[in-house]
């Protein structure tokens, strides 16, 4: 197609912003299809609902802590003297048309966002497409959820709502554990004792202006490096670690992604619409000397305060200093290990597989059956932890003892990752054999067939070549040796304890996962089953009309 | 000397009296006297004229308690152990008319099993059958009687007052009965239940005597008026719609978070499969 082929409009522009070209390149771009693909658009599309909803709220909240009398329409309220934030947001839920229909969406989008950020993050993990050369896209992501989180918890804080209030005075109580620095941090963040009547002013510019704007330029520097890496695909037939498999951006994937942003809306506004959330006239007032039973952060503080509620009450001073050991480790010690473990993990896992290739084809997790142990591991941690959070309703609801709840967990926390890890990994490595057998033996047919001399022996059909293709598309990886203990001169070689780690670490992760059969097993295994008649039905007629368009 | 003998005065003859022998008898006898004829002119002869309605019912109440409670709370109400030492159930002498109203008339008590809290049930005994032992027990030593109708009447309570008790529920309650009166845990195995469907007067007298783990709200620590204030405004919370939809139990953001992960996650990935097996892909033959 040459310039004069475009229709007048963006011929127009094309002669002014040169979109012709731009677009021509950009939008027979080729993306492989798969449902798990989609997981991150969730997060976009709630990010983009969650700015036009935010909008909307800005215009009638006011982040005020001045005191004013309640005289809305919430009759359970009028005349309490109360902040402006909390004051207007009652407005906004009961005066103001629509109002709390935003509210309840710009809430729910919230939840959603960073729920798919984090089941998007899931999906890179154990599909292993963080791998090289997308590590800093990890690290890109990893960010935005980290700042989404710290956005939707100071969104939370705003309203001014009994709630919200007892949150940041428990997040007020951290910032003091800290040893030394703490009661500074704290006067600096409040801009003096707690609570003041600085916070709902600095949080809402922070809410709405600073960590927006970070994470729309992280999400500009993510969307950029998909498109200049081109998206992971699935090992199979004609899909290699060359190429792109896939449909192109126009008109398919416009119609996909399009849709599903919609789909997307729909849901969260329907949700809004149908689904009380965040009931700030059920709360009150934020008031430091009242406080309510189920006073829990939403959901992804959830895991911070389990490791909080789960900590038994230690502490010690010395010096005259009062070291909260009972907030300094679940709170300032736990939860930054464990989330810079994750930020890191593709640079950990390079470094332990001296793995320096590219990587545009995903695993299946069962291929990997140490790091899909790690991650189910992971989960474990933080859903114990999650379980934690919500000891009280655990334990009202089904009739446990609170404080059983919390003794099994302190246990649960250790004890429950490394079974996760080895449960997953055994049943990973199981999955790999069951997989070998399929290529070696075929596809059990459920016919018995008695032989002449009276034996028993199931018929097998084999799987097809393109089954066989996709399951055995994947490296043979060996641990790494420690290397030599000198070099050829008789040099002891350097940093040989960093090596010997690096090879016990390697072992671990590759010695008991399951190699795929070589070609002369196969070869064996099928000259055994040919002497039985097979049953081939598998037809050739499979066509496949995507699109291949080289990685180079 | 002889002149002051015969100007002798009653006082004089007193204090001139009052070092004889038998001086200390006299009193002793004078002050019994007194007693005794005030004790006959002011103590209230019950036992004999009120043979009427309420003796009848402290009778009835007393053997019911020897068939139904008895066997925790002792025979005459004193408290008793379980024969490993561990107490039953509590001396009922003093908790009053209202305490009895309340466990009795909610169904805790007649208790199925000794736990760490006596849950609510349909109660066992009819209301006059609750009011005997009410009776009965009240009869034993004074104790927070039954509230009248008037002080829980909340039918008459102005916006203003609801307002009032919203905010001494927050500031009394709500650390252990939720937000929204829906309840909340305690520790080992007890939890403060939830207040939604307790009438007015059960309500009124929780706070009154301090059922089970509660802490007791007396007259004088709520006055009556901020009780009333307090059910009134439960009552506008129970009867109150949720304007933004399904309450989800109206149990904060655990709930929130666990339908935003079951029906929004669920339904949007849900989509994601489906979109991802439709389209281009189901036009071509693919069998994988």
């Amino acid at each position: 197609m040459s310039d004069k082929d475009f229709p007048p409009p963006v011929k127009y522009l094309d002669d002014r912003l040169g979109i012709g070209k731009i677009g021509r390149k950009n939008l027979r771009k080729v993306f492989p299809d798969h449902w798990s693909f989609m997981l991150g658009e969730i997060a976009l599309y709630s990010f983009i609902i969650l700015i036009l909803t935010g909008v909307f709220l800005t215009f009638w909240f006011k982040p005020s802590m001045a005191e004013v009398e309640y005289q809305g329409s919430y009759s359970l309220l009028k005349g309490l003297h109360m902040s402006e934030a909390y004051a207007s947001t009652l407005d906004i839920s009961f005066d103001i048309r629509g109002g709390l229909l935003m509210r309840q969406i710009h809430h729910w989008a919230a939840v959603l966002f960073i729920a798919a950020m984090m089941v998007h993050l899931l999906r890179i993990f154990f599909t292993g497409a963080f791998r090289k050369p997308r590590e800093l896209n990890w690290v890109i992501g990893f960010t935005m959820l980290f700042l989404g989180i710290i956005e939707g918890f100071i969104g939370y804080g705003l309203p001014d709502d009994l709630l919200s209030g007892t949150g940041l005075r428990i997040t007020q109580g951290m910032i003091q554990a800290s040893p030394v620095i703490g009661t500074y941090m704290s006067f600096f963040i409040f801009g003096g004792e707690f609570p003041g009547d600085e916070f709902v002013s600095r949080f809402f510019t922070v809410h709405v202006l600073l960590i927006p704007g970070l994470i729309l330029a992280l999400v500009t520097v993510h969307l950029f490096l998909v498109v200049y890496h081109k998206h992971t695909q699935y090992a199979g037939p004609g899909r290699t670690n060359n190429n792109v498999v896939g449909y192109p951006l126009w008109p398919v994937y416009t119609a996909k992604a399009g849709g599903f942003f919609f789909v997307v809306f729909g849901i969260t506004a329907l949700m809004g619409a149908l689904m009380q959330i965040n009931p700030v006239w059920l709360y009150g007032p934020y008031n430091p000397a009242e406080v309510t039973a189920g006073s829990q952060p939403d959901w992804y503080m959830g895991w911070l305060e389990g490791s909080v509620r789960i900590m038994p009450g230690i502490e010690s001073s010395f010096w005259g200093i009062t070291l909260s050991w009972n907030l300094i480790i679940p709170a300032l010690l736990v939860p930054p290990a464990f989330v810079t473990l994750v930020a890191l993990y593709p640079f950990i896992e390079a470094w332990i597989t001296g793995d320096k290739r590219e990587h545009h084809l995903l695993d299946r997790p069962r291929n990997m059956p140490t790091r899909t142990g790690i991650g189910a591991a992971f989960i474990t941690f933080y859903g114990l932890l999650w379980v934690g959070g919500g000891n009280d309703l655990i334990a009202t609801h089904f009739g446990l003892s609170l404080n059983s709840v919390t003794w099994f967990l302190r246990f649960a926390v250790f004890l429950g990752p490394i079974l996760a890890f080895w449960i997953t990994r055994r049943i990973a490595i199981s999955l790999q054999r069951a997989d070998n057998e399929r290529i070696l033996h075929g596809l059990e047919t459920g016919i018995i067939v008695r032989s002449p001399d009276g034996a028993y022996s199931e018929k097998h059909t084999p799987i097809s070549d393109y089954e066989a293709y996709e399951l055995t598309a994947r490296d043979r990886i060996l641990p790494l040796e420690t290397g030599p203990e000198t070099d050829d001169n008789g040099v002891r070689a350097p940093r040989r304890a960093l090596k010997k780690l690096r090879s016990k670490l390697s072992q671990f992760y590759y010695a008991d996962a399951v190699q795929k059969p070589t070609r002369e097993e196969v070869q064996e295994a099928h000259e055994h089953s040919h002497d039985a008649d097979e049953i081939h039905e598998l037809g050739e007629t499979e066509t496949y009309r995507e699109v291949t368009s080289d990685r180079s | 000397m002889s002149e002051k003998r015969l100007s002798l005065s009653p006082a004089r003859f007193l204090s001139a009296r009052r070092r004889h022998r038998s001086a200390g008898l006299v009193v002793l006898l004078f002050g019994l006297l007194a007693v005794g004829s005030a004790y006959a002119a002011f103590a209230p002869d019950n036992a004999v004229a009120d043979n009427s309605a309420q003796s009848q019912q402290i009778e009835e109440g007393k053997k019911l308690f020897a068939v139904g409670c008895s066997s925790c709370h002792g025979l005459n109400a004193e408290g008793a152990t379980n024969g490993e030492g561990r107490l039953a159930g509590p001396s009922l002498i003093g908790v009053g008319a209202a305490a009895v109203d309340f466990q009795v008339g909610t169904g805790r008590m007649p208790a199925v099993q000794p736990g760490a809290q006596i849950p609510e049930k349909p109660p066992t005994y009819t209301q006059a059958e609750i009011e005997a032992l009410a009776a009965y027990v009240a009869s034993l030593a004074p104790g927070p009687a039954v509230p009248a109708q008037e002080s829980y009447d909340i039918s008459k309570a102005t916006d203003e007052q609801v307002t009032r008790g919203g905010e001494l529920f927050r500031t009394n309650c709500t650390a252990c009965h939720n937000f929204a009166g829906r309840g909340g845990a305690l520790p080992n195995g007890r939890y403060a239940p939830s207040l939604m469907g307790v009438t007015e007067r059960h309500i009124y007298e929780a706070m009154l005597t301090g059922p089970q783990q509660m802490p007791v709200f007396s007259d004088q620590v709520l006055q009556p008026q901020d009780k009333r204030d307090i059910i009134a405004y439960l009552k506008a919370l129970e009867t109150q719609k949720d304007p933004g939809g399904f309450g989800l139990g109206r149990l904060g953001p655990v709930s929130e978070g666990l339908w935003g992960w079951l029906v929004g996650i669920g339904l949007l990935v849900g989509v994601a499969v489906w979109i991802g097996a439709k389209g281009v892909k189901a036009k071509g033959a693919k069998a994988e």
